[in-house]
C-alpha cells in the first residue's frame, strides 16, 4: 500500500479534530487544546510512519510503537486510534463515561486495544517507551519506539533521569517528541517554569535533536523520516516540535484557556463549522 | 510436633540473590535492573553470567520503574533491586501508574527492609513498604522468612504472571527451611500446632515467633506458629482454621502496627470472626540507629514481646 499524501493526512486530520472536540462536548470535560494541537502529529505517526501489524498485539513484536506520556490529550489518541482500526469509532461517544474502556486518560485495565500503559501521572512515559525499545534490541528486532511528552512535563526530574539512561545505554531505535506549545496550566511555561533552551539540554543530555512544525503536515512527515533515517547511529533521537493549543479551531487557537474544558453547544457548532467533515462522524 | 532448629544464619538478601541467579539460569525472559546496589542486593552472580540482561540505571529509582514496566512489553520479566525504601515510597506514583494500574509483570524486589538495616538509621528503616503495596490494586505482597524461602520465593514469582512485592532484609538470619521447599504464593505454612492461641508471623519474626513458642510450651500454653509470607493475597482460609481452633490471635511483624500484616488479619477477624488480638509492631514510630537485635527490642519486635502479646491476649479471650 502507498504512503499517503500530505493533503490525504490533512483530511484524516480534519476529521480527527472533530472526533476531539464532539467527545469533549460529549462528555463535558477533557482536555481538547492539547489535543488539536498533537492532532497532526498523531496523523502522521500512525498513517504514515509506523510500521503496524493487523489487529492488537499488546507485546508489539516486529511492529513500532507508541507510548503518551502526557495522558491528559487522550482524545486525538483515541481518535487516531480508532480510526486507524483498533476498536469501532462509535465508541468514541463513551468517552468519559461510566464503563467506559475510553477512560478519562489512557488505561490498560479496561482492555482497549492500541494501548500499552497507563498514563495520566505526568513524567512517567519516556521511561517506559526507554525500557521496550530497549528490550526491542534484546529480542534482536529492528523495529521502532515512538513517545511523546508535553513541555509542561519535562518539568518533572524523572524526564531527565530517562534522558541520561537513554544516552548512556545508547538506546537509538527511539524517537521522542516534544509537543512544545510553551502552555501549560498555570500559564505560559516561560512564566511558570521557564524551559530554557530545549534543544542544548537535550543536546547536553547527549541526545539528537531534530525540529519541527508541529501543525504543518508536510514539516511532520520531513521530520518523521530524517529522525528515522537517524536511528542506528548510537544515539536517541528527539523531535522538538512546535506546536499551537487548539490548532485548527479560530476561538481555541493559541490560548491556554482551552487546556481542559469543554466546548458548549454552540461552541461545539462554531467549531465544526470550521472543520471538514471527511470520513464520517462517529 | 515438628521442632524447628538451625545450623547456619544467612542474609535473606543473599537468598534472592541466589534465587535470582538460578532465574537467570532458567527462564531466559528474565531480566534485572538495578539503582546503583548491585552489592547489596546480591546480584553479582546473575550479572556475571547474564551480563546481557542487566541493566544498571543509576541513582534514579523512579526511572527504573518505568523501565521495568516498559521491558514487560515485549515479554521480559523484570526484577528491579534497590532498598526498600525506594522500591516503595520514593517511586510510589511511578509503581502506581505504571505498574499496579498497568498491570505490568514487574517483581519489585526491595532489600533491608525495617528496623533491622540497623544502624544507618530511621530514614533508610522503613516500616510502611508492606501497607503502602498491600493497598495497590493488583499488587501480590510477599514477605519471607529466611535464605531458603527467599530463594524459593525469588524464583516462585517469575511464574506468577503481575505485578509482585518481595521483602527481605540485611541482617543474618537463622535458617529454618528446607532448601528443598516448594514456594506457594497466598498460601500459608502451619509450622507449629497449637490449640491456646494462633501467631501469624511475617519475614524476621517468624523465627522470634518459633523462640517464643518454645518459652511458651514451658509454661503450658500451647501456641500454634503460622508463617504469613504472603500479605496479599492474604490465606484467609487457613486464618480462620487456626483462629477457629484456639480462639485467638497475636500478629507478629517488622513494620509499622499501621497498614500491616496486623491490619489485614484484624479486618479478616473483624469481618468474619471477632477473636481477640494483639499485635507485635512498631506502634506509630520512626527507628534509629542501632544493632539489629537492639532496636528489636527497643521496638518491642522480638520473641520476649511475642511472650507477652501470647499472655495478654489469652487474658482476654
Amino acid at each position: 500500500m502507498s504512503k499517503p499524501t500530505t493533503a490525504e493526512l490533512e483530511r484524516i486530520a480534519s476529521q480527527v479534530r472533530r472526533d476531539i472536540v464532539r467527545m469533549v462536548h460529549g462528555a463535558s470535560s477533557g482536555h481538547p487544546g492539547g489535543s488539536l494541537g498533537c492532532t497532526d502529529f498523531l496523523v502522521a505517526l500512525y498513517f504514515y510512519a509506523m510500521k503496524r501489524k493487523e489487529g492488537f498485539d499488546p507485546n508489539g513484536i516486529d511492529e513500532d510503537l507508541f507510548f503518551l506520556s502526557n495522558g491528559h490529550i487522550s482524545p486525538v489518541w483515541y481518535s487516531v486510534l480508532a480510526r486507524s482500526g483498533y476498536f469501532e469509532t462509535s465508541e468514541l461517544a463513551t468517552f468519559r463515561q461510566i464503563d467506559s474502556r475510553v477512560q478519562g486518560h489512557p488505561a490498560t485495565e479496561e482492555g482497549l486495544p492500541g494501548i500499552r500503559i497507563a498514563s495520566g501521572s505526568l513524567g512517567q512515559g519516556l521511561s517506559v517507551a526507554c525500557g521496550a525499545a530497549q528490550v526491542k534490541k534484546l529480542n534482536g528486532e529492528s523495529t521502532l519506539v515512538y513517545a511523546l511528552m508535553g513541555d509542561g512535563e519535562l518539568e518533572e526530574g524523572q524526564v531527565w533521569e530517562a534522558a541520561m539512561y537513554a544516552a548512556h545505554h545508547k538506546i537509538d531505535n527511539i524517537i521522542a517528541t516534544v509537543d512544545y506549545n510553551g502552555q501549560q496550566i498555570d500559564g505560559p511555561t516561560d512564566e511558570v517554569m521557564s524551559l530554557g533552551d530545549l534543544k542544548a539540554k537535550w543536546e547536553a543530555f547527549g541526545w539528537t535533536v531534530i525540529e519541527s512544525q508541529g501543525n504543518d503536515m508536510a514539516s511532520i512527515v520531513k521530520s518523521l523520516d530524517e529522525a528515522k533515517e537517524l536511528t542506528g547511529q548510537g544515539k536517541p533521537i528527539l523531535n522538538l516540535m512546535t506546536t499551537e493549543m487548539g490548532f485548527g479551531i479560530d476561538f481555541m487557537v493559541g490560548t491556554h484557556k482551552w487546556h481542559g474544558i469543554a466546548p458548549n453547544d454552540e461552541q461545539l457548532a462554531d467549531a465544526l463549522s470550521q472543520l471538514e467533515e471527511t470520513l464520517g462522524d462517529y | 510436633m515438628t521442632k524447628f532448629t538451625y545450623t547456619d544464619k544467612k542474609d535473606t538478601r543473599s537468598g534472592f540473590g541466589a534465587g535470582l541467579a538460578e532465574l537467570g539460569r532458567t527462564n531466559p525472559d528474565v531480566v534485572a535492573l538495578c539503582a546503583d546496589l548491585v552489592g547489596s542486593l546480591k546480584m553479582q552472580e546473575f550479572i556475571k553470567e547474564n551480563p546481557d540482561r542487566f541493566f544498571q540505571v543509576g541513582i534514579a529509582e523512579a526511572n527504573m520503574m518505568g523501565l521495568a514496566a516498559g521491558m514487560t512489553i515485549g515479554g521480559k520479566i523484570p526484577f528491579t533491586g534497590t532498598f526498600a525504601n525506594f522500591s516503595t515510597g520514593r517511586v510510589y506514583d511511578q509503581i502506581r501508574q505504571s505498574i499496579a494500574y498497568s498491570d505490568k509483570n514487574v517483581k519489585i524486589c526491595a532489600s533491608h527492609a525495617g528496623l533491622t538495616l540497623g544502624e544507618d538509621g530511621a530514614t533508610h528503616q522503613i516500616l510502611e513498604d508492606i501497607g503502602m503495596m498491600k493497598m495497590l490494586p493488583n499488587m501480590t505482597v510477599i514477605n519471607p522468612c529466611d535464605f531458603n524461602q527467599t530463594k524459593a520465593a525469588t524464583i516462585a514469582i517469575a511464574d506468577h504472571h503481575g505485578p509482585v512485592y518481595l521483602r527481605f532484609g540485611r541482617p543474618a538470619v537463622p535458617i529454618f527451611t528446607p532448601a528443598d521447599q516448594k514456594f506457594e504464593i497466598g498460601k500459608a505454612l502451619h509450622l507449629i500446632e497449637g490449640s491456646d492461641v494462633t501467631v501469624f508471623a511475617t519475614g524476621h519474626l517468624v523465627w522470634e515467633a518459633i523462640e517464643a513458642e518454645a518459652v511458651l510450651a514451658q509454661e503450658g500454653i500451647s501456641v500454634e506458629v503460622i508463617n504469613i509470607h504472603t500479605i496479599k493475597p492474604l490465606d484467609t482460609e487457613a486464618i480462620l482454621a487456626s483462629v477457629a481452633k484456639t480462639g485467638c490471635v497475636v500478629t507478629a511483624e517488622e513494620h509499622q502496627m499501621n497498614g500491616g500484616l496486623g491490619d489485614s488479619v484484624a479486618q479478616t477477624l473483624a469481618l468474619n470472626h471477632p477473636a481477640p488480638l494483639e499485635m507485635v509492631a512498631v506502634n506509630d514510630s520512626f527507628g534509629e540507629s542501632g544493632k539489629p537485635a537492639e532496636l528489636m527490642t527497643k521496638y518491642g519486635i522480638d520473641a520476649d514481646n511475642i511472650v507477652k502479646a501470647v499472655r495478654r491476649v489469652i487474658a482476654r479471650k
